[in-house]
């Protein structure tokens, strides 16, 4: 993991070049398509700080990425906050959640952490869901009036493409830094982690919160873009939409999860014409991955991710 | 607050502990036995409810209906168990545990879609069999004849499944495997098998606590959610693999629900999270758990 | 005195693993704690860093009272310790295995910044060396040999800086040379370092060739303690590891 490089940087400049260019060439559906596979991607690729990384898999992602959605949205309707106040709320907000909850998961291990993030994601779903006076429950915050520069696609993707950008680019400074490093330690061996003089759980806690806080960023980009929030956002579906993401894409590489994010939701449009029977696929697909590629789709982006950049070795 | 009011929630608190009970305990019994957490378990009950309602059809109305369509949904998830852990957990046992939550979890997508199939959108209810249809008077009110009947026959699973692991053969050899897989197999026991049995009498618990149920819900697309975390609270506040520790935290959890909606009708749920919080800052392990 | 205990006891359901055991390691020492399999070494080591917490008794170290704190609290407190089974990043490489630990002990596992790999490099560097990995410093943990292993987990002890080093069975399962050339390895960081060792061992040509103290343990309890002339003269000693087994003069 010595002196390397986080990839060639043409393969950058291509990078930025297409998804810079995409909106001059697509049409209106791509461009919010794409718009909506960036936040998606940023919401997986938060999901997997904890996952890939910490070797946390939570249930209840979704949660924190609604906690994000709400507060925009019930700042700019309920109290006509300003959108340029409200969006850095939603992250704040969503620490803040993380900070408590988390502090209950993270001193379990396993199953029992799956279990309690599961827990706490569909209590907040309970709580959007109930609380009709803040939230209007069932029927979701409808209308929410975006500032102008966001009304034209155009202008909605590229305040999302910076934006995810800049996100991606902070989770990959987190993941390379000395906490990151740690964070690995404590995935491969918790016991002796602690034994090197790391507070385990109080690294597990700031990961956590990390994670929520950038899928509270993805949720504050959502809702917006969508104009209107609803409690689904906090289901437990969602929260498995970004495990299946991880694990598509690989959950062992940086951008495993955008990937992975880039085909569900193109898959989604595809499949869902023909049948609404989409969860069905996608309960196969995890079965699949499971029981035949343990290692496949994720240890087959690992050899590609391995040859492309050395420096994304994590596994 | 009035007394009756009071006995009344008791009352319906126990009858949902009842119900909580019997699937925790199965979850419990394959977790303790077969170290497997199983995120399905919601789902096979959602099985369980939706089937009642089509072998009542099948069977008639009568009490007769009712007693053959319980033993029918009991049986049938015995068998669904068993062909989920034959065909699928058992080629992961000794895999790391996250993949085995991921198969658990992709069944719950799975059954979820299946029973939409099958049974479509429009929510699903059965009636009490006539013969449990009365009410007795309580203090103030009535209480409906059902309800006592969950509760005497969750009470008589509990005896029945605690006499199973403490007095029969199958029991003994079950706790065995529970102490240690290897050995056990190395004494000659077919463990592969006796797994599969785990899975059969934890789902077939599933299966009556669902027929019970039954008549008390409807069924519903989202129930599956809904319920397996419960049972997953009361496991964990218990401790997980111990059936005394089920009974006590379904009881628990039963009787804060039912008292919890009094205090504060919208957010019931919230007294049952901080329950769970606070068992586990106290006793990560469970109230009957044993650390490590 | 470096560390002492006093009275310290563990027991398991009815079995007392450590029965009433009051301990004095000397600062600098190199120090055997021997016994057959059970005696409860391993369950006083793990009383010592933090792992269980004592029924009753104290734990003393460099005149601070460090009974059941946690692990993590006792480790910067200057104990790193070893396993019987050498518990290492498997899949890291051997370089990080020995930063993260580096990192732990300058205090900078929670920075978010700068990049992990512009850190701590010479430092890793020298400790490779200092337990002769250098060559395999890019290998995956897992993928080295056993005796590489249990080097590598003498690294990641020793980036803490520890002013006493617990080892559990640090030869266990090495060859010949590879056990020969650990405990000069050993020996060669108490004399340079300073640092103070307690180590568990069956081998009885290695406990006797370098430690200069000896304590028995039998059935959770010390039965003798002393220099290890002494206790290799000891009548008590001899009598019940003789007559039970015959591992003593192996």
């Amino acid at each position: 993991m010595r002196g390397t490089s986080l990839r060639p940087l043409w393969g950058w400049g291509l990078l930025a070049l297409g998804l810079g260019g995409f909106p001059l060439l697509a049409s209106e559906f791509y461009i919010r398509l794409a718009t909506e596979i960036l936040i998606m991607a940023l919401f997986a690729m938060s999901f997997n700080l904890l996952l890939g990384y910490g070797g946390m898999l939570s249930f209840g992602h979704a949660g924190f990425y609604a906690v994000g959605a709400y507060t925009v949205a019930i700042l700019m309707k309920k109290t006509s906050v300003p959108f340029f106040l409200a969006f850095p709320a939603a992250p704040a907000v969503t620490a803040l959640v993380a900070a408590v909850t988390g502090y209950f998961c993270v001193r379990l291990r396993g199953f029992y952490f799956s279990i309690l993030t599961l827990a706490f994601g569909q209590l907040i779903w309970g709580v959007i869901f109930k609380w009709s006076a803040l939230t209007e429950g069932d029927d979701g915050i409808v209308g929410i009036r975006a500032p102008t520069f966001l009304t034209s696609s155009g202008g909605s993707y590229y305040f999302t493409l910076v934006l995810t950008a800049a996100c991606i680019g902070l989770l990959w400074m987190i993941i390379e830094s000395p906490f990151g490093r740690t964070l690995l330690a404590i995935r491969e061996n918790t016991d002796r982690t602690q034994f090197i003089g790391v507070d385990v759980n109080r690294l597990r806690l700031l990961a956590f919160v990390l994670s929520a806080t950038f899928a509270g960023v993805a949720g504050a980009l959502f809702a917006p873009f969508n104009g209107s929030v609803f409690p689904t956002f906090a289901l437990w579906t969602k929260s498995g939409e970004v495990v299946m993401m991880s694990i598509l894409g690989g959950m062992h590489t940086f951008l495993g999860p955008a990937v992975g994010a880039a085909i569900m939701l193109s898959l989604d449009q595809m499949i869902s014409v023909y049948t609404e029977y989409w969860p069905f696929v996608l309960g196969v697909i995890l079965l699949v991955l499971v029981l035949f590629f343990p290692a496949g789709i994720t240890g087959f982006v690992r050899v590609l991710a391995r040859r492309e950049s050395a420096g994304t070795r994590l596994a | 607050m009035e007394l009756s009011v009071l006995l009344n929630q008791f009352l319906s608190g126990l009858t949902r502990a009842g119900v909580l009970f019997m699937l925790a305990s199965g979850l419990t019994l394959i977790f303790g036995v077969a170290r497997v957490i199983n995120f399905a378990h919601g789902s096979l009950y959602m099985v369980a409810v939706y089937l009642s309602y089509s072998f009542l059809r099948l069977f008639g109305p009568g009490g007769m209906g009712f007693w053959l369509s319980l033993v029918a949904v009991a049986l049938s998830l015995a068998l669904i168990g068993g062909a989920i852990e034959a065909g699928l957990i058992r080629r992961i046992y000794g895999r790391e545990h996250l993949q085995q939550l991921l198969l658990t979890f992709a069944l719950i997508y799975i059954i979820g879609d299946a029973v939409k199939f099958v049974w479509g959108i429009t929510p699903k209810s059965v009636s009490r069999p006539p013969f449990l249809e009365a009410s007795i008077p309580v203090p103030g009110g009535s209480f409906p004849v059902y309800n006592l009947f969950v509760i005497g026959l969750a009470a008589l699973v509990g005896v029945g499944l605690w006499l199973m692991l403490a007095r029969t053969k199958l029991g003994w050899l079950i706790r065995a495997v529970a102490a240690d897989i290897e050995i056990t197999e190395a004494l000659g026991v077919n463990v592969p098998r006796l797994l599969t049995l785990v899975f059969m009498v934890g789902t077939l618990l599933v299966g009556v606590g669902g027929a019970a149920a039954a008549p008390l819900t409807v069924g519903a697309l989202g129930m599956d959610v809904e319920i397996v975390i419960l049972c997953f609270i009361v496991v964990i506040i218990g401790g997980a693999g111990s059936l005394l520790g089920a009974a006590v935290a379904a009881l628990l959890v039963g009787l804060l629900e039912a008292f919890g909606i009094l205090a504060l009708p919208q957010f019931a749920v919230v007294f049952i999270y901080a329950l769970m919080a606070v068992v586990m800052i106290v006793r990560p392990w469970g109230l009957f758990g044993t650390p490590g | 005195m470096l560390l002492e205990t006093q009275g310290l006891r563990k027991a398991f359901g009815g079995v007392q693993a450590v029965s009433n055991v009051d301990l004095a390691v000397l600062e600098g020492d190199v120090h055997a704690l021997i016994g057959p399999n059970g005696a409860g070494k391993t369950t006083f080591f793990n009383l010592l860093t933090g792992s269980l917490r004592p029924d009753t008794g104290r734990i003393d170290f460099g005149g601070r009272e460090i009974t059941a704190l946690p692990p993590q609290q006792i480790c910067r407190m200057g104990i790193a310790r070893s396993f019987q089974r050498a518990s290492i990043f498997p899949k890291l490489s051997a370089f990080e295995n020995v930063r993260v630990s580096v990192l732990a002990h300058e205090g900078k596992s929670f920075r978010l910044y700068p990049r992990a790999n512009a850190l701590a490099r010479g430092e890793v560097e020298s400790l490779l060396e200092t337990v002769g990995l250098s060559d395999q410093a890019d290998q995956p943990g897992e993928s080295l040999s056993h005796g590489d292993r249990k080097r590598l987990e003498l690294g990641i002890a020793l980036a803490n800086r520890p002013k006493l080093l617990l080892l559990d069975e640090p030869t266990a399962g090495m060859s010949p040379d590879e056990t020969r050339s650990t405990m000069s390895l050993v020996q060669r960081l108490a004399r340079e370092r300073g640092i103070t060792v307690l180590f568990t061992e069956h081998d009885m040509t290695v406990v006797f060739g370098i430690a200069q103290r000896v304590t028995v343990m039998h059935q959770g309890q010390v039965i003798a303690d002393g220099s290890s002339e002494a206790v290799r003269e000891n009548r008590e000693v001899q009598r019940v590891y003789l007559g039970e087994a015959g591992w003593f003069w192996r």
